[in-house]
């Protein structure tokens, strides 16, 4: 009897603690993980059975890794799948808190010619949406500005770290928008003749900005050579410098085929490394951007298409029909607080056309390449940056459920906002 | 000139309501009813007439093969704008007396559109502007027909959209300066609303009592608010906050009104013991959040929470985009919150035929039910899934290898191609707040994007 009365006391000051215990807040972990015996996705070196050392916040070892586990976390993962962190290469994440509530968005400077607006310095480390994202196996994203003909500088990120300098996957690119020769939405009533001087004068503009740009570079050149020190306040041209001089490509928005056109003579005419991004109607001159070898940043897939006329799946079939015509795609949400769903997308899109290895590679190295980072991001090889997942299975599959994340070696707790709603509401109480 | 005559077929060999089709071989969601491999289902008269093997093929009967292919009941939207020129009537906090069933619009691809999607019926709803916004209409989706009376889904009962939290307040409180500008003025246009409505109809009564010698002034905004409180017609109130929705609960109770679906309702998982004693049902998004303050505090397993309480729960698009992959959708519950395959699929088919009081006609494969039927290559809970062949009371509105590409029912015979649009249709049209934010529309760009980031989610 005695024993029972101490037994219930023991449960009683268990059961009195444990919302204390629930509520403490779980931390990422640093060390070394041997995952064992997984279904490894490389990705670029094909797919089979065998483990991972993660040390020092890279892929330290693949294959049989034999190694002594002192202090070491070994992780089975039996019947599991490891694949690389999915980058969403367009994105408002960290940017945009609360869409609504305009001073909560930071992706929107004044001017037209600002490409020295930094995302990087506006992102926020401890967006609410941000765990929401990688717990869906979204590890990176490019953070980009808009609004403007030149609207900043885009950003790659990690989505762990506290501060931009954890964050930050080093490749900053200026980001673009073509002069449309769409209309803005059903509300924008111009005449097609408008529509095109509208355009026309965009490009002008564009074009004085870039011949600017120009005598710029050569100025700073100049200079260099004569390792003068010049004097200067004109950030906006700074900014350009790298592009000018042949060192970055320009991030390009443009979307309907007119436009696509008009956007590869004039890449051609500028001998600009440039990459595309949204490319709605790439599908209807997907030859001439594979001629012209521009890297596309597709998306999101999950789209009406953008004309009354075109096929129903127009938008889900845009980015295999470029990748089979030979065009490098990624792929983006071009969302915020639903990056989340970068997965599906590349899942619509491996179903529409574009295969399910085609559009892993556009969710990860094909994005890693396109940002230059390709040494360090995009597939499991010895000695890149351990962003890892390890799943039950596809990634892209609806209910497939990610279960382990890595982000530069941290071992990411699969907790967000949301999933601790679930968990105090399930079963609420009182 | 190929165009204009397929047109005129479709429009023609389409118009007869009513069709017989066997469909072989399939692997049958009855959804209600368990999965049923290699069976077929007999469409007669527009109406399921037989589900078992090897049913024999009668003359009049089209044959469709499914061998190796899902079959599943048409999906049900419980909350969408497409088909409508306006959504709107925003010039007051009570607008009971008008119907979007007066603008219906069949000529809409989005129709068509959501039919690619298997989606066979959606609940046409107005906006959300107004504390008690006006009547909505329940669609069949027979794309191809020009005659909007042809859209409406005979014997659904009528309904109505409310409204609760920012957009009647924006709308009229901070619009116009009237009430609602706070949650707690909601409460009070309702609760006003009701009693006027109990008084006016007490005058009728007394009046065909012959209580009263003269007859009292016919009005049809009171006259609509009085069918709702005598139960005949449903509400679909807009919805987010878990105070709100409590508030709404205890306004019916006081005034007697026991039926009520909560849509969006993202908060609803806060109050699902209370939800689901109240008897109401709840409408929801997979994962839509924080695109405006009162949705900040989501959660994407609102869906599981709610149906694990006991809820009826539905997922809905509210959007001409989401309509075409709400399978998909549902499939999200898997992720966030393990339902089961009949769980998720209900939440698209059986659960919102609830919502809107078809139950009996629509929402599962079953004898008797109206024959709208998705077909799917891969099971529709995949995100490989293809949707393959969508019909409406037997009749084949898409077949993903019959259809052309273009599929516009209203040719601008000037120009060669529509216009291509910068932005997503449904970023800048279909939201709830349509036409409100449309009166402030201006030209310019920086404007434009203003307005794009506080309209493209304004439901």
């Amino acid at each position: 009897m005695k024993t029972l009365n101490i037994f219930w006391i023991f449960s009683l000051i268990f059961l009195v603690n444990m919302p204390l215990l629930a509520q403490q807040v779980q931390k990422a972990k640093k060390g070394s993980f041997l995952l064992k015996n997984g279904t490894i996705h490389t990705i670029t070196k094909g797919t089979y059975l065998g483990d991972i050392l993660l040390k020092d916040g890279i892929i330290y070892d693949i294959g049989a890794v034999k190694t002594d586990v002192t202090n070491i976390t070994v992780i089975d993962c039996t019947g599991k799948h490891i694949y690389p962190g999915l980058i969403d290469s367009g994105s408002k994440l960290g940017l945009a808190e609360i869409e609504a509530v305009s001073v909560t968005n930071d992706f929107s400077e004044h001017g037209d010619f600002i490409p020295h607006m930094k995302a990087l310095t506006a992102i926020n480390p401890n967006a609410v949406a941000i765990p929401v994202t990688r717990v869906n196996g979204v590890t990176t994203v490019f953070a980009k500005p808009e609004g403007s003909t030149f609207p900043g500088t885009g950003a790659l990120v990690d989505l762990f770290g506290y501060s931009p300098e954890q964050m930050t996957c080093g490749s900053e690119r200026v980001v673009m928008k073509f002069p449309s020769t769409g209309r803005r939405g059903r509300w924008d009533r111009r005449s097609d003749d408008d529509i095109k001087k509208d355009a026309e004068k965009a490009l002008k503009n564009i074009n004085e900005v870039w011949a600017s740009a120009l005598a710029y570079a050569k100025i700073d050149s100049a200079a260099g050579a004569q390792k003068q020190t010049w004097v200067k306040n004109n950030p906006q041209m700074d900014a350009l410098l790298p592009i000018v001089k042949g060192i970055q490509p320009l991030f390009i928005e443009v979307n309907s085929k007119a436009d696509i056109e008009e956007a590869i003579s004039w890449v051609a005419q500028n001998k600009l490394k440039a990459v595309f991004m949204g490319v709605a109607e790439g599908w209807r001159v997907a030859d001439k951007i594979a001629k012209a070898k521009i890297p596309v940043i597709t998306g999101p897939i999950l789209n009406t298409p953008r004309r009354d006329n075109d096929r129903y799946d127009a938008a889900y079939t845009n980015a295999g029909k470029m990748s089979k015509a030979g065009v490098k795609v990624a792929i983006r949400t071009d969302n915020a607080e639903n990056t989340r769903n970068l997965p599906f997308n590349a899942g619509f899109a491996a179903t529409y056309g574009m295969g399910i290895d085609e559009a892993l590679k556009a969710v990860t190295i094909n994005a890693a390449e396109i940002f230059d980072v390709a040494d360090k991001y995009g597939s499991i090889e010895k000695g890149k940056i351990a962003n890892i997942l390890v799943t039950t299975g596809d990634p892209f599959e609806t209910k497939t459920n990610i279960e382990k994340v890595f982000i530069r070696g941290w071992n990411i707790p699969l907790e967000s906002r949301q999933t601790l709603l679930y968990d105090e509401f399930l079963e609420r109480n009182p | 000139m190929n165009r204009i005559i397929f047109i005129l077929i479709l429009c023609t060999s389409t118009l007869a309501i009513g069709q017989n089709v066997l469909i072989k071989n399939g692997t049958v969601l009855t959804v209600t009813k368990g999965t049923l491999a290699e069976t077929d289902v007999l469409i007669t008269n527009g109406k399921i007439s037989q589900i078992a093997k090897n049913i024999r093929k009668e003359a009049n009967y089209n044959e469709i093969d499914a061998t190796g292919l899902y079959v599943m009941p048409g999906i049900i939207d419980a909350h969408s704008h497409i088909a409508l020129d306006v959504v709107n009537e925003a010039t007051s906090p009570v607008t009971a007396e008008v119907n979007v069933g007066d603008a219906l619009n069949p000529l809409d691809v989005s129709i068509y559109r959501a039919l690619a999607g298997g989606v066979t019926i959606s609940h046409a709803m107005h906006g959300s502007a107004n504390a008690i916004g006006g009547q909505c209409e329940t669609i069949k989706h027979r794309f191809g027909e020009i005659n909007p009376d042809n859209l409406r889904m005979q014997g659904a009962p009528r309904t109505i959209k409310f409204a609760l939290g920012e957009n009647p307040i924006r709308t009229h409180g901070e619009g116009s300066k009237i009430v609602p500008n706070t949650r707690m003025g909601v409460e009070q246009v309702f609760r006003n609303a009701f009693s006027e409505a109990k008084i006016y109809a007490k005058e009728w009564d007394d009046y065909k009592n012959g209580l009263r010698k003269s007859s009292p002034e016919y009005n049809l905004r009171h006259e609509t608010i009085s069918d709702i409180l005598k139960g005949n017609i449903l509400i679909h109130c807009h919805s987010y906050r878990a105070d709100e929705i409590l508030m709404l609960m205890r306004v019916l109770k006081d005034f007697g009104v026991s039926k009520v679906c909560f849509q969006h309702v993202n908060e609803g998982f806060k109050v699902a013991p209370e939800l689901a004693a109240f008897g109401a049902s709840a409408s929801v998004f997979s994962d839509w959040w924080a695109y405006k303050f009162e949705v900040y505090y989501s959660t994407a397993y609102n869906a599981a929470i709610l149906t694990r309480n006991g809820v009826v729960t539905s997922i809905n698009s509210d959007s001409d985009e989401l309509i075409r992959h709400l399978y998909h959708e549902a499939a999200k519950t898997q992720r966030y919150g393990d339902l089961s395959d009949d769980e998720a699929l209900a939440l698209i088919t059986i659960n919102p035929a609830k919502q809107l009081g078809i139950e009996k006609m629509a929402g599962s494969i079953e004898v008797g039910k109206d024959g709208d039927i998705a077909i799917f290559k891969g099971h529709p809970l995949s995100v490989y899934a293809i949707p393959q062949m969508t019909l409406v009371d037997g009749a084949i509105r898409f077949d993903i290898n019959k259809d052309p590409d273009d599929m516009r029912l209203d040719i601008n015979p000037s120009e060669k191609f529509s216009s291509f649009y910068e932005t997503d249709k449904s970023q800048e049209n279909n939201g709830c707040l349509q036409d409100v934010s449309e009166m402030l529309m201006q030209e310019s760009y920086a404007k434009y994007l203003r307005f794009r980031y506080s309209k493209n989610h304004s439901h």
